[in-house]
């Protein structure tokens, strides 16, 4: 087993998408996957070391494909970000099995201003394209491209 | 994108870059959270969607003569604000008038007199002096146009098993034009194209207003006349000649420019003589080029021809190469005054990460698709 890359939250990947930002998020659970993923929105939206964890927001959203959750989650985030401004620091997601996967999720964040955040990329939209959710051997993992 | 003169030179402009520059960064608001100076209500805000550049003239942000220097006259008249979820409407109202990032900017650029190719026509598109100093204009819908994306990329999945299509990248979900589902995208898509428009003269509006205080007289004193404003990611349906027939088509230009020849029925008055102005944008560090659309467009291209130079290298590879403050300030040596609401971000954009344009604008030219009348040399840019 590779200790290393399990202990790797996520990485970007370069030179898969030009004009784009192209990433894969790991997680020992589907639950960690998700939280890492959404992570690396944060990471390209604003320097997180400059992002305060003032305010919560929460959200719940359901699905019957565990790939089409992901992407409704981190579409959900980027909505948040415009119609909230608000940057964001860390997720809490957790996902039930029934019939459908149901998500509950908690961002933490504050709101958006140039004069105390770093702010990087402003993400325009979540990409079907190259986007999968796999189950590997010891790690849930997902490949996302998001359009700069 | 949207190219508007002045009667400015550079030499007039030059010791007021700085200025000029600082205040288009303050009063276009670019980047993550950005909010628009156009306070409008939800209602407001479906008339914008609905009415387009129509819209923002009808309310003072704008000239009367802006309208018809637009494609489509600044309005796609089969949007319906009913097709577009309410997701969509609160993402993007209060982002009209702001520039968004990524390769969004606002630049202002010379016209240097050896780089005027067509003399005759671009004195028909308002640029006849050398030194003359312009603005160059590219953005789109923001955050509104990427949310229709989202609900119907997932809204086209649902079709494409129910009308059993298959496509290779998921990316490239689609339905039939004529369902229901295809009807309600098509509709919505033009909401989006609205806004683009709405949200590119409203900034225009700003455009005067910064000139117009930083040189202390009226825009139409400095003759601050729009050139054009094309999209570049759009679908029509239009009537071309395809194997000898004339057939209604859906031409998706997407990364692509119209250029319409002469006498084209949907031109104005104005272009109908010339043809239809076309704008390819380069790097911030390289230049940008006026064109005019041709028949051979038409003929070949379903009338559209490229929209920018392109990148070569991935916005990583460029960040690996130079840090933002680096490049700032070696543009500023070359005499390009940059300012940007993220240092990465500029990085990404440097010149080096882009195609050479006048490669791009030879293509172009050789395959007759479209004829080059003025390039544009950059001296300030506000970069989102």
């Amino acid at each position: 087993m590779n200790i290393k890359n399990d202990k790797k939250k996520y990485k970007f990947l370069e030179d898969v998408a030009i004009a784009d930002i192209a990433f894969e998020a790991y997680g020992k659970t589907l639950t960690e996957m998700f939280e890492n993923s959404a992570l690396a929105i944060f990471e390209l939206s604003a320097d997180l070391k400059t992002v305060d964890a003032r305010e919560k927001l929460e959200f719940a959203l359901e699905n019957e494909k565990i790939d089409n959750l992901l992407y409704d989650f981190l579409s959900e985030i980027l909505f948040l970000k415009d119609s909230k401004y608000m940057v964001f620091k860390k997720s809490e997601v957790s996902i039930i099995e029934n019939e459908k996967y149901q998500l509950k999720a908690v961002l933490e964040g504050d709101t958006i201003n140039p004069q105390k955040q770093k702010l990087e990329n402003d993400i325009k939209a979540v990409t079907m394209h190259m986007f999968e959710v796999k189950k590997e051997k010891t790690r849930w993992k997902a490949t996302v491209v998001v359009d700069i | 994108m949207r190219l508007v003169t002045t009667n400015l030179t550079y030499k007039e402009v030059q010791p007021k870059l700085k200025e000029l520059v600082d205040t288009m960064f303050k009063t276009v608001p670019s980047g993550v959270g950005a909010k628009g100076f156009v306070q409008a209500s939800k209602q407001q805000f479906k008339e914008i969607i609905s009415d387009g550049s129509k819209w923002c003239v009808e309310n003072g942000y704008g000239w009367q003569e802006d309208v018809e220097r637009t494609e489509g006259y600044g309005r796609i008249d089969w949007a319906e604000p009913e097709k577009v979820s309410t997701k969509a409407v609160d993402r993007g109202m209060n982002q009209l008038g702001t520039l968004g990032s990524g390769n969004h900017y606002l630049e202002i650029q010379i016209v240097r007199a050896e780089n005027i190719f067509d003399q005759e026509i671009a004195k028909r598109f308002g640029i006849a002096e050398p030194e003359q100093i312009v603005v160059m204009v590219h953005c789109g819908s923001r955050g509104f146009g990427h949310q229709i994306g989202t609900d119907y990329l997932r809204i086209f999945e649902g079709a494409m098993k129910k009308y059993g299509i298959e496509v290779y990248d998921r990316e490239l979900a689609c339905a039939p034009f004529q369902s229901s589902e295809g009807q309600d995208y098509y509709k919505a898509m033009a909401c989006a194209a609205n806004m683009a428009f709405a949200n590119r003269q409203v900034i225009l509006h700003r455009i005067r207003e910064g000139f117009s205080k930083v040189f202390h007289t009226d825009a139409e004193k400095l003759e601050m006349h729009m050139v054009y404003d094309v999209a570049h990611n759009i679908a029509k349906l239009e009537e071309h000649n395809v194997d000898g027939h004339r057939k209604k088509v859906i031409v998706h230009r997407k990364g692509s420019t119209r250029a319409f020849p002469p006498h084209h029925p949907e031109l104005a008055k104005l272009y109908k003589e010339t043809g239809q102005p076309v704008i390819i944008g380069g790097s911030m560090e390289t230049g940008s080029f006026l064109l005019v659309g041709t028949q051979k467009a038409m003929d070949e291209t379903f009338g559209s021809t490229a929209h920018g130079s392109g990148r070569t290298m991935s916005r990583a590879a460029a960040k690996h190469q130079v840090r933002g403050e680096q490049l700032q300030r070696d543009m500023e040596k070359k005499g390009i005054y940059v300012k940007a609401t993220s240092m990465p971000g500029l990085a990404e954009e440097a010149g080096f990460a882009y195609k050479n344009i006048n490669d791009v604008i030879d293509a172009v030219s050789q395959a007759g698709i479209s004829k080059p009348v003025v390039k544009l040399i950059p001296c300030g840019n506000v970069k989102g």
